[in-house]
């Protein structure tokens, strides 16, 4: 394959590779705090993961087009913490403020959210990772994206689950965020199970 | 050298010009202008629209508990929105119970000011505040309780209904590492305003208490907040039995400085009981108010008086003393506080003898 296409297709396997074998929050385990707090109800969860695929392309991409052209010329890699964050939260902030006054309803089911992940680790972890794995620009999209989808299925399922388990009986010890973390343990080596699929 | 200053000077510049796109789109996205919330459809206030209402109100000196500090975690920062709130947000239906979903009730700290707002807010909210105070008079009541004077710094009154608890700040000491929050039920005289009285019994290894018995001494200063919680005196003209022992005097001792002000000659047993003889306290206030106020009788009940100390008085289960003396309460209105078990049992002994369930108030020690 030639040019933009193979590199698509590049795009399209990071992607891939980043919901299932690379799931950030199943096998790095970033972003637990609103993952554990924020999966009581799949309608929330639902919003929340919405609201982390949003933030995590866009930061991503930002973040790539800031280190490419404005940290690597200058040598100033070792800054990408402290920049990647400011990017991050303005970002979060400036997307908040937009959308809270010109789309009341968008808002409703996506903006309240935005707040909660500005310092989630994930969205600052795949900024991280997609230096570290050198990916091209489209390849970093692709990541973002699929990280954040990944993060998303990850607290549907948990969502689906603890609704479930409202009507079982757990032992008063594990409720709330124990049990939670039992059951992401357990969804992680469910996870494992992807391992292969792309080498 | 100048590698560190051009560092210093781009990494400076992009955080400017970020913060400048967020300056920007505040003064011109997020600029809802003034709004106004009505608050228990009299008092209104001017506000600027766009931020949540739980920091409105508070900015307004209007105080709503919170417990996360406004992250939608807690839940605790509830309050009736009538008209305004929009939608209710997914942040807050978790937290929100159907009846609530219908009677309007909102998380203030989810719900934004963005245009004019009607809401209602529990009457006794508007006075709870933050007092800082001084310890000026410890008094030992008897082997394992005492009572603490606080008075409020800089002249300022505190207005409370007597029967109401406030909250006392215990600092950080040696052996606890954080600040908690206790609640005390005030022993004092509600039209002594310029202090608080409470009245606390040791509990072995309790955070407060130890602080309170080893560490508080004279002169020390101490915050405390509130005033909270609704046992008082009913409005009706009844007669009223109270139990209580050991601390559970406060609210108590509150009641009959309130009677004694308003010249109540209402009818009012006070049953206090203790284990043994040396758990009586009080004993010379008790025998004012019987003397001041027309209709009151304390009776202390001691479970188990040994022989040769000459008690004369009641012996035995405060409850079933309090089944001597009245063959039918149905008349009468029961006031409780003390630990869960005490109000349990005495409350299953007034409803025993004909009182209605909604004439018996309680004060739960939590």
């Amino acid at each position: 394959m030639n040019g933009i296409g193979s590199e698509m297709w590049l795009a399209l396997v990071t992607c891939f590779a980043a919901i299932f074998t690379q799931n950030i929050l199943l096998t790095t385990f970033l972003g637990m705090c609103p993952f554990t707090s924020v999966s009581r109800e799949v309608k929330t969860a639902a919003g929340l993961g919405a609201a982390v695929v949003f933030v995590m392309t866009f930061t991503t991409a930002l973040n790539y087009l800031a280190y490419k052209h404005v940290l690597l010329p200058l040598e100033l890699e070792f800054f990408r913490f402290i920049l990647f964050i400011i990017i991050i939260a303005a970002f979060v902030q400036f997307v908040e403020m937009v959308i809270d006054r010109y789309s009341p309803k968008l808002y409703q089911n996506l903006g309240i959210f935005l707040p909660l992940i500005t310092v989630n680790c994930a969205i600052l972890g795949a900024s991280l990772f997609m230096v570290i794995r050198e990916y091209t620009f489209i390849q970093t999209i692709g990541y973002g994206f699929g990280a954040g989808v990944g993060w998303l299925l990850a607290i549907l399922a948990m969502a689906g689950i603890r609704t479930r388990l409202n009507e079982s009986r757990v032992p008063e010890g594990l409720r709330g965020p124990g049990i939670t973390l039992i059951i992401a343990g357990m969804m992680a080596l469910a996870f494992i199970g992807f391992t292969g699929v792309l080498s | 050298m100048i590698d560190f200053f051009v560092t210093i000077l781009i990494i400076s510049s992009i955080g400017a010009g970020l913060a400048l796109v967020l300056v920007l789109c505040e003064k011109y996205v997020v600029n809802y202008g003034p709004c106004k919330v009505t608050v228990n459809d009299e008092k209104e206030l001017d506000v600027e629209g766009g931020n949540p209402l739980l920091t409105v109100l508070r900015d307004e000196k209007i105080f709503i508990p919170s417990a996360c500090g406004g992250r939608g975690t807690c839940g605790v920062c509830k309050c009736t929105v009538k008209t305004g709130a929009g939608p209710v947000l997914p942040t807050e239906t978790p937290f929100l119970t159907k009846q609530e979903l219908a009677d309007n009730v909102r998380l203030t700290c989810q719900v934004k000011v963005r245009n004019d707002l009607s809401i209602e807010i529990p009457e006794e909210l508007f006075n709870v505040r933050e007092y800082e105070t001084t310890c000026t008079k410890i008094e030992e009541l008897t082997y394992d309780m005492r009572r603490f004077r606080f008075e409020i710094k800089g002249g300022e009154m505190i207005k409370f209904v007597a029967g109401q608890f406030v909250q006392l700040v215990c600092p950080p000491y040696k052996g606890s590492s954080e600040e908690v929050f206790r609640a005390y039920s005030v022993a004092s005289d509600p039209a002594d305003d310029g202090c608080i009285e409470l009245i606390i019994r040791r509990v072995p290894n309790g955070i407060c208490t130890t602080w309170c018995f080893d560490h508080l001494k004279e002169g020390d200063d101490v915050r405390l907040n509130g005033p909270y919680g609704d046992f008082r005196m009913s409005e009706s003209e009844a007669p009223m039995v109270f139990v209580a022992g050991g601390s559970g005097m406060a609210p108590f001792v509150s009641i009959l400085h309130h009677m004694r002000n308003t010249n109540s000659t209402r009818e009012a047993k006070y049953f206090f009981g203790g284990n043994s003889i040396k758990d009586l306290c009080l004993a010379e206030q008790m025998a004012e108010f019987e003397s001041a106020v027309p209709n009151f009788t304390f009776i202390p009940v001691v479970a188990n008086p040994d022989a040769g100390n000459g008690w004369s008085g009641e012996a035995g289960l405060v409850t079933e003393a309090v089944q001597r003396q009245y063959p039918d309460m149905s008349g009468h209105e029961g006031y409780l506080c003390g630990s869960p078990g005490m109000i349990d049992a005495a409350a299953k002994v007034f409803t025993g003898l004909g009182m209605p369930e909604d004439k018996i108030y309680y004060d739960k020690f939590a």
